[in-house]
């Protein structure tokens, strides 16, 4: 009986090994679409048609605390993975909730910029610069969105089902791809946000 | 069998992340984060040095993070995850290298007067 668990804890290990890693493969193909998206926005950068520069746009100490909100939600996902390694149902919850929370203000802080430059008259039809802009922010934005509806359908079924063994490798995956989004965010600060201030 | 089990159990712990490596990925990813910030918004060095200076900085931040946060370098032997990210992190180099290159070359080697031919004469691009 005692080899039969070891070697059910190891064939279970080895098969969550597998997933991450298949899921390992999906985020580095969404990296190399983030990829060019960031090609085309430097190519584009310069392509205002006659409208703002990126330097009129974009406003330095949002877009930092913008980063900032990301950067916390990120290491309080990290935190609940620590708890769902202690087995401690109550801690998940509250970390994950509070991920959330972080996380639905920096996409309503990212929308409301949005909504701002648009109300300005400078929405994705004004030049090739904006176009691009706001493909790259968007995408980021949209996959923001997903984590986030993803998040919340864990945590009903952590408090309907319990801290299940499938159930604590989806929250591991959701983990990789909120920290992911986070890389992905940490480009879009630097070459669009820190670059229109130079 | 207690042993065995023991040492399952610690060979989890063992692969397994602790608090001090997320507060050690956070506070210096905020470091990170805040360095550049105040080099650009107080303009400190000319722009090719600001721009190779914030690009460096984010290229770090990313390394810290995928150590701290996605523990890349707790992998155990067969690196698959490392060596797709590095065959994949070469793909995109060759992509953003080369639409950077190209298009700058572009601009270049085209005056302003070949561009009003191409546009009013020719058939455009």
């Amino acid at each position: 009986m005692n080899s039969v668990t070891t070697l059910n804890l190891k064939k279970e290990t080895e098969n969550n090994d597998k997933t991450t890693l298949g899921f390992w493969i999906y985020l580095m193909t969404d990296l190399v679409m983030f990829g060019v998206l960031f090609a085309t926005y430097t190519v584009l950068r310069g392509n205002t048609f006659g409208g703002p520069m990126d330097r009129n746009v974009f406003n330095l100490p949002f877009a930092l605390s913008e980063t900032l909100i990301l950067l916390t939600s990120s290491f309080t996902c990290g935190l609940a993975i620590l708890a769902l390694q202690q087995k401690n149902k109550i801690q998940v919850i509250l970390w994950f909730s509070l991920t959330f929370i972080l996380g639905i203000t920096f996409l309503i802080l990212e929308l409301s910029e949005f909504s701002k430059l648009i109300s300005e008259g400078n929405s994705w039809q004004r030049s090739g610069f904006l176009s691009a802009y706001f493909t790259l922010v968007g995408t980021h934005g949209l996959h923001i969105t997903a984590g986030l509806i993803w998040m919340i359908i864990c945590l009903f079924k952590i408090w309907k089902e319990g801290l299940t063994s499938s159930l604590s490798r989806k929250l591991t995956l959701l983990s990789l791809f909120w920290h992911f989004l986070d890389i992905v965010w940490i480009f879009i600060f630097t070459i669009v946000y820190l670059m229109s201030g130079i | 069998m207690t042993n065995v089990i023991q040492t399952t159990d610690n060979l989890k712990e063992n692969r397994g992340p602790k608090l001090s490596t997320y507060i050690t990925g956070f506070a210096s990813s905020i470091f990170l984060t805040l360095i550049p910030y105040f080099l650009v918004t107080n303009h400190i060095g000319s722009t090719y040095v600001l721009l190779t200076v914030i690009l460096f900085f984010a290229l770090l931040q990313m390394i810290v993070q995928l150590i701290f946060f996605l523990h890349l370098g707790r992998e155990t032997k067969p690196r698959w995850k490392l060596a797709v990210m590095i065959s994949f992190v070469g793909i995109i180099l060759i992509i953003v290298g080369g639409s950077i290159w190209i298009m700058a070359h572009l601009n270049y080697s085209m005056s302003l007067l070949q561009l009003n031919n191409l546009m009013q004469y020719g058939e455009g691009f």
